[in-house]
């Protein structure tokens, strides 16, 4: 190797590592959901003209809009998400991103982006994929595996309460789920930013989505970048399924498990222990 | 060939006898953290929201952030070699990281990339472990009553602060380093890092509120050479 050849190779090698240094290049940053394949190049005036006003233009949650906002809007560069379908620490699939913008947050200034199209909103999900590293290095991780729900019963149900008393959900959530339990008025998320635990009178929707399995999901996964915790380690399928037809009853809707509930509460209430430090149970 | 059998010989006598823990052949560093300026007050812990941990510690528990001791002695910071290594040993002991008393024990683990981390709850009650990993993946998991320990590793070197959202006092750090030559200090804030080979090192010693600062240490051969580091305090 000459001198002038070994020059333009040192030269190549650091423009090369300049490139993998920062995040993926955005021409090269594609999202794939269903039949539909998304652009971060098509992407960037959308994000421009929809999302930066919160999310701000590098994607580091520091838009114009971000400082009267609470809970804060999500940072990108941190590459940490909260609805996914893969497990804590893992990184979310383009479905879940793509999911995330389309039903938008409850009880949050993230509305539902059900206005963009399909196309649309599939190029926003590659153009968030360019500002964090974690995307380059991470590897990809399956999504969870949902086995099919089982009727609800009020076998089923009795044992989600014992669970939600076991692994002390009711500690944020409170013993009625109300968002109220001892430690629910000093959770921070992990930019230290004071953040409230879910209600679930808050009616029909949760924080990523609202069907029985997103409920499953929630819990399964847990929610990174808050205090949700993932019990995937801690439950079960079926036991999984039990918990998610107790929390049904929690809501103020007319859900089979509610009526299960009430039926059943209506002649053996007396016979239920509160939730709480003293035990739960029957 | 006759030598290199010999050496063979040697390896697999070596490999086979786990030496004892604190005689490691080679060189040793050791030395004290200490401070100058003022360390913020250790305060008070309120665990009311918790009656278990409440009822475990009769004397009440002061925050960990900055535990300083006589002679301006700093705890709990970590030193370990950052840079001078020829090859660097894969440690395969596995670091213990408790949960008891609503407190994590140790405040400060060290540990090496890939390095077995067992977490377990020792608490009648139940603990969310949650790394605030910035390089390393950040999780956060649930720990109930009796759950079995939670087995993990870290791929990349971070400092990473761990809390519990349930008990917000709960604070502890990961320290993850590239070597396995590391320590925390005790509360003397005495250090000592032992079997380095003859070398020219980068010490650095980190904490948590002082910073961090670094000396070089040069090592002939099986000697005991001193480092001691004087960080900065600010009371807040």
């Amino acid at each position: 190797m000459n001198p002038h050849t070994r020059w333009i190779s040192v030269v190549t090698a650091c423009g090369a590592a300049l490139l993998l240094g920062g995040a993926t290049p955005l021409a090269a940053q594609e999202a794939h959901v269903g039949n539909l394949t998304g652009h971060a190049a098509a992407g960037k005036p959308l994000y421009t003209r929809y999302c930066a006003g919160c999310h701000g233009d590098e994607g580091d949650a520091l838009g114009e809009n971000a400082q009267w906002i609470d809970p804060k809007p999500r940072d990108f560069t941190a590459g940490v998400f909260k609805c996914r379908s893969t497990a804590s620490g893992s990184m979310p699939t383009d479905q879940d991103l793509y999911n995330s913008v389309t039903r938008g947050f409850v009880t949050t200034n993230m509305p539902p982006w059900v206005a963009l199209t399909p196309q649309n909103r599939v190029d926003l999900v590659a153009y968030v994929k360019t500002f964090s590293p974690r995307w380059r290095n991470a590897k990809s991780a399956a999504p969870l595996t949902i086995p099919p729900e089982p009727a609800p019963n009020i076998q089923g149900i009795l044992h989600g309460r014992e669970l939600f008393q076991h692994l002390e959900c009711w500690k944020c959530h409170g013993p009625a789920g109300h968002g109220d339990g001892p430690s629910a008025h000093d959770l921070t998320d992990s930019k230290d930013n004071p953040t409230r635990p879910y209600n679930f009178q808050t009616g029909t929707r949760f924080m990523c989505g609202e069907t029985n399995q997103d409920l499953y999901r929630i819990f399964m996964t847990g929610l990174d970048g808050s205090p949700m915790p993932s019990f995937a380690d801690q439950l079960q399928p079926a036991e999984a399924w039990d918990l998610v037809h107790f929390l049904r009853t929690l809501q103020p809707l007319q859900t089979r498990e509610a009526a299960i509930w009430r039926e059943w509460v209506a002649t053996h209430g007396r016979e239920l222990k509160p939730i709480g430090p003293e035990g739960g149970g029957r | 060939m006759i030598a290199r059998f010999t050496t063979l010989v040697a390896l697999v006598v070596v490999a086979s006898v786990p030496a004892p823990r604190h005689r490691i052949a080679g060189a040793t560093i050791s030395g004290k953290v200490t401070f100058t300026g003022t360390p913020p007050k250790a305060k008070p812990i309120d665990m009311s929201k918790e009656p278990n941990c409440v009822t475990q510690h009769p004397t009440p528990v002061t925050t960990q952030d900055a535990v300083t001791g006589p002679g301006n002695s700093v705890r709990y910071a970590v030193v370990y070699i950052a840079a001078g290594e020829q090859s660097v040993a894969q440690g395969t002991d596995t670091v213990r990281y408790d949960q008891k008393g609503c407190l994590y024990i140790p405040h400060v683990a060290a540990m090496q990339v890939h390095q077995p981390l067992v977490i377990y709850n020792d608490d009648p009650h139940s603990h969310n472990i949650h790394p605030l990993a910035r390089v390393n993946p950040e999780w956060n998991k649930s720990q109930p009553k009796g759950a079995p320990p939670i087995r993990t590793t870290w791929d990349q070197p971070e400092f990473i602060a761990v809390k519990c959202n349930v008990h917000p006092w709960m604070h502890g750090y990961f320290a993850v380093l590239a070597t396995a030559h590391s320590a925390v200090t005790d509360s003397s804030g005495a250090f000592s890092l032992e079997g380095l080979p003859p070398g020219t090192y980068t010490v650095t010693a980190w904490h948590e509120r002082f910073g961090t600062q670094s000396q070089q240490v040069t090592i002939a051969g099986s000697e005991t050479k001193s480092a001691n580091f004087v960080l900065t305090a600010r009371p807040y």
